[in-house]
């Protein structure tokens, strides 16, 4: 056993497959053909299975894999053979209620592309390099969606388009309170 | 009116695959990034470009190193704009672009800024790209900063510190483990996340220091954690530091602590201190019940993940202390119908771990319907289980035979069809009741097998068990309508079959040669040989004879060696009148190198040709002896040892010896290295003192004339002993040398030399350099056909050892022999072993040992030991070795 939970990847995948955003953290997966690989597999091991209301769970080439689906959006989370599971249930969770909240009431694949750098942000909040930064959906959304603007910029620096933008980020903000 | 509605479908579909990256290609992005460089940055734009970057890199495109330091040149650019959003996105890039350590220098300055900056938001992500892009020169500037940063107020910053540190640890372990203090304050923060890093970075520093974990665990058990991730920790630390206490009697240190968090709030938490509690050496059941209790009501969750975690453990649980799980085994079984197939497999298997004689034929009639519905990799574990639990409970052989008959009707790949023919052969092996009906299950498979492996597999097996059941005839039929039926891969291994049958059973003899007689107009060559060899061998010209003893090894003995080596052999031999003799085939399988430590990349400049290889094998030992003259007429090699170091690493001249058996001779071959450029050696020998070696007499020794510096060189001794007589002695080794200074600008030696000489460690002859390590493919069958004629047993006490393994493995090393089927790993917690043991001793003889090893009492190992050879006095020998150490 490690002597820490280590996340060895987090993907985020379509209804066939395909990438929408993948994190690896482990030298498990060597090259770009091993990590597409693993997700063809993993994908056709589990894409019948009802994993909806609550996360599900199994055993992958000596890996722990929780994995979750919402719409066209299939949330996976990868750890060793010898992990704690509630812990990658935690990190999935906190992944997946992230996005949720980010995403608002439309947590389908052509908004995830649309708000892509957010979706990259986030999962820089939850693991570092294998290592679980945090778990909290409402602490990690709220770090992503910070107000754009640094208070000291000057107010000449905003166009419309940033004022708006830091006007959208603002509402976001506040419905999470 | 259909074809509107369809137009109207497609525009939709057109719509679901839109796309913001859609056509998006790399030449095109990287020409947009371009922007960064505009004077007046437009910070959406530049985010936007960003991302596409990213995207590009996530989903596998790679950039050439020039493309990577050119958006990397202009991304340091963005570090003017004030835009939060827009430098998050730097700092994204900036780490998968991960930049050289050139290219790092750039941005340092910014990120140093950034570090110091009011906006906690800056100052965490600048402290993780610095972290993570730099190395360790540089990380001494900005230690300062980094130790502020653990104990910084906002814990955001202080977690991306720890976390930092826990990476640098492995870089830069004596810059990091400065750190202690800080990070110590940090396992105090009131923030959830800094304790949990905090307390990961303290052990990591620490985990070297026993003592020092152990007093973290417990000032830390004792006073308040608060998130679950860090509680888990602290589960960890803790049985860490029980696995290393190691107390055997009272109560278990911490212990209490562990049981307690079984009522802590958080699942994890609970269910990282029921898996430790499972996991404690030597776990007693009273121990044990509180954590079964918690996992048993995780097993009726509604969560998935709950079930499958706990029944996973019970499963491993169940391996051990089967008694301690029975109590789960109604919940359980609702669990074969789960959803979740991993789980069903796994309740499956606790069951059929846990199950006792009388609910074996209800848990058959469950999986019978569970069967039909999981993948391939699921029954093969059950397939599995269900073997253990057969020979477990061999009165129940018939309704676990008929299930895995009926299961290899069906339809399945090749994996899970071998698991299943495995099953069945070993049971046969192990159940002589189910031999026969065993047997026929085989047959029958073969008729409609399409595995070629597994067939030829079936008709070897059957060629050896069929003549030994009562009614050996029923078989023919269907081994021979394989030659009719197969291709000839199974066609050749029917023909064996056949004459494995008519070798044995003479009345069958008369048949089979009919039948063989057949063969002999196949198509295939290698089906018409077998045959024809058989009808020759059998003595097939009509008489019926008694089968000759020869005839039966060749049959069914083992081919003893290694493939590698008859195929080498068989590349060497030259077509002449001599025919090709196999026992010149070297037996053992070995190709160590004979010099190891060779300093890498350190070449001597201008010593013309290139040092010749060090020979590498058996065979290339027995080259180089034989070319020596000294040593042509000892015979033939009956041994090489590997390379018994003599020297510290890093001394000046580095040397290690091979031990040479002949019949009569012990040749010892010193490699030596020169590691000193400044120095060459002259007539190297070694003075070899043989004083506490009685039987040895040495006869002639071969110095190397010259050794230049870091170039091998061999110097032989020889010693002659009694014949067959396996003597043991100690050596003690003086190196002696001219030796002469060389300069090192011209690399030209001195004319003038001086002797000198060098201790060198002793070295031992013992009685496992008299046996080669060959091992035999089925030990059981070797062992019956050596028959009980010389067989020797005797019962030793090995008194007190460390563990049954530890005990094993020194009996194994002392005899110098070949474990057989795994038997060399023992189980952990068992109290009895048997290991199987094969080899050949001097003088080409066979010998087979069964060790059974038993604990009494604590700690004392007792060991009964029975060899069966070709030679009593070899037996005799062997028991000698045991009984004198």
């Amino acid at each position: 056993m490690d002597s820490f939970p280590v996340v060895k990847n987090i993907l985020l995948l379509d209804s066939e497959g395909k990438r929408v955003a993948v994190k690896y953290y482990s030298d498990d997966w060597p090259t770009n053909t091993a990590k597409l690989a693993f997700e063809k597999s993993l994908f056709a091991k589990t894409m019948k299975s009802n994993a909806r209301t609550e996360a599900e769970i199994t055993m992958f080439d000596s890996n722990i894999v929780l994995y979750k689906f919402v719409q066209d959006l299939h949330f996976y989370v990868t750890g060793g053979e010898d992990e704690n599971e509630l812990i990658l249930a935690a990190v999935l969770q906190g992944f997946f209620d992230s996005i949720s909240l980010l995403l608002r009431s439309n947590v389908d694949k052509r908004e995830a592309l649309e708000n892509l750098d957010l979706i990259f942000l986030c999962l820089d909040e939850i693991v570092e390099r294998g290592m679980i930064l945090e778990t909290d959906a409402n602490v990690i959304a709220g770090k992503v969606a910070v107000n754009s603007m640094d208070p000291s910029a000057p107010l000449s620096e905003q166009t419309i388009g940033q004022a708006l933008a830091t006007a959208r980020e603002h509402l976001t903000r506040t419905l999470f309170q | 009116m259909a074809q509107p509605l369809v137009k109207k479908d497609d525009d939709r579909d057109d719509e679901a695959e839109y796309s913001p990256f859609l056509g998006i290609e790399k030449g095109a992005v990287l020409q947009e990034a371009r922007v960064f460089n505009d004077p007046q940055l437009d910070p959406r734009r530049c985010s936007q470009v960003i991302t596409k970057l990213l995207y590009l890199l996530n989903q596998g495109d790679s950039f050439t190193k020039v493309e990577a330091t050119e958006v990397f040149f202009s991304v340091t650019k963005l570090f003017q704009s004030k835009d939060l959003g827009l430098r998050r996105m730097v700092y994204l890039i900036i780490k998968e672009l991960s930049p050289s350590a050139d290219e790092v220098i750039i941005v340092t300055s910014s990120l140093m800024k950034d570090m110091n900056s009011k906006t906690d938001m800056y100052r965490a992500n600048a402290i993780r790209v610095l972290c993570r892009i730099t190395d360790g020169t540089l990380l001494t500037q900005i230690e300062r900063y980094l130790k502020q940063a653990i104990v910084d107020k906002n814990p955001v910053v202080a977690s991306a510190a720890l976390v930092s540190g826990i990476h640098l640890l492995q870089t830069n372990p004596e810059i990091v483990k400065r750190w202690s203090n800080e990070v110590q304050e940090a396992v105090q923060s009131r923030a959830a996340l800094v304790q949990f890093h905090a307390l990961a970075l303290l052990q990591q520093i620490r985990q070297n220091d026993r003592l020092a974990v152990s007093k973290l665990v417990t000032s830390l058990t004792r006073g308040t954690v608060r998130s679950p991730l860090a509680q888990c920790l602290l589960i960890r630390y803790t049985s860490q530091v029980i696995r290393e206490s190691n107390t055997q009697t009272g109560d278990r240190p911490f212990y209490d602590f562990l049981e307690s968090c079984l009522r802590h709030k958080a699942e994890m938490v609970i269910f990282e201190a029921a898996r430790a509690i499972t996991e404690l050496s030597g776990v007693t059941s009273r121990e044990l019940t509180p954590a079964i209790t918690v996992l048993q009501l995780f097993l009726s969750s509604s969560k998935p993940v709950l079930r499958f975690a706990a029944v996973r453990t019970l499963n491993k649980v169940a391996l051990t202390h089967p008694m301690a799980v029975t109590n789960c085994n109604i919940d359980m079984e609702s669990l074969i119908s789960d959803q979740n197939r991993s789980i069903a497999t796994l309740a499956i298997t606790t069951l059929l771990k846990t199950g006792n004689e009388s609910s074996v034929d209800r848990l058959m009639k469950q999986i019978t319907n569970f069967m039909s519905d999981i993948a391939d990799e699921f029954k093969i574990v059950v397939v599995e289980a269900i073997r253990s639990l057969c020979l477990k409970f061999p009165l129940k052989y018939r309704s676990l035979m008929n299930f895995l008959s009926n299961i290899l009707r069906e339809e399945g790949g090749f994996e899970y069809k071998k698991a299943i023919v495995d099953s069945i052969v070993i049971l046969i092996r192990d159940i002589p009741e189910a031999k026969e009906s065993g047997l026929l299950h085989l047959c029958e498979f073969i008729e409609d097998c399409e595995f070629t492996y597994l067939s030829t597999q079936i008709l070897h097996f059957l060629g050896i068990e069929g003549p030994k059941t009562t009614d050996p005839s029923k078989y023919i039929r269907y081994i021979y309508n394989r030659v009719h039926l197969e291709n000839a891969t199974v066609r050749a291994a029917s023909v064996s079959t056949l004459a494995k049958f008519g070798a044995m059973v003479d009345a069958l003899k008369p048949r089979i040669f009919v039948l063989l007689r057949r063969c002999i107009f196949d198509s295939d060559d290698e089906v018409r040989d077998r045959a024809t060899l058989y009808l020759n061998t059998l003595g097939g010209d009509g008489e019926v004879v008694e089968t000759d003893k020869d005839v039966k090894i060749f049959l069914f003995g083992d081919l003893d060696i290694p493939l590698v080596n008859l195929e080498t052999s068989l590349k060497n031999y030259e077509p002449s009148e001599e025919p090709f003799d196999i026992d010149s085939v070297p037996k053992e399988v070995k190709s160590q190198p004979l010099v190891e430590k060779k300093a890498p990349g350190k070449k001597p400049a201008g010593l013309g040709a290139p040092p010749a290889g060090p020979p590498s094998t058996v065979d290339a030992y027995e080259r180089l002896l034989s070319s020596i003259p000294e040593f042509s007429n000892f015979g033939k090699l009956f041994k090489s040892s590997s390379p018994v170091e003599l020297t510290e690493a890093e001394t000046e001249y580095a040397v290690n010896v091979v031990k040479h058996i002949f019949d009569r001779h012990v040749v010892f071959q010193y490699n030596c290295i020169n590691t000193i450029p400044e120095q060459l050696l002259e007539n190297v020998s070694v003075i070899v003192d043989a004083s506490e070696a009685e039987d040895f007499t040495e006869v002639t020794s071969k110095p190397v004339r010259s050794l230049p510096y870091d170039t091998p060189g061999q110097t032989f001794v020889a010693f002659e002993k009694p014949d067959g007589i396996t003597a043991v002695g100690k050596f003690s080794n003086m190196l002696r040398f001219i030796v002469k200074e060389v300069d090192p600008s011209t690399g030209e030696a001195e004319e003038d030399g001086v002797e000198d000489e060098y201790q060198l460690e002793d070295l031992e002859v013992v009685a496992a350099d008299y046996m080669m390590k060959v091992g035999v493919s089925n030990f059981r069958n070797a062992w019956e056909s050596m028959g009980e004629d010389f067989e020797r047993v005797d019962e030793y006490g090995l008194g007190p050892r460390e563990s049954l393994a530890e005990a094993v493995s020194a009996v194994i090393n002392l005899l110098g022999m070949q474990p057989c089927e795994g038997t060399e790993a023992v189980a952990t917690n068992s109290r009895s072993h048997t290991c199987l043991l094969s080899g050949v001793f001097l003088g080409n003889v066979r010998v087979l040992v069964r060790l059974q090893f038993g604990i009494e009492g604590s700690r004392d190992v007792a060991m009964k030991l029975a060899v069966r050879s070709e030679d009593e006095a070899v037996g005799d020998a062997i028991h000698e070795i045991v009984s004198c150490s």
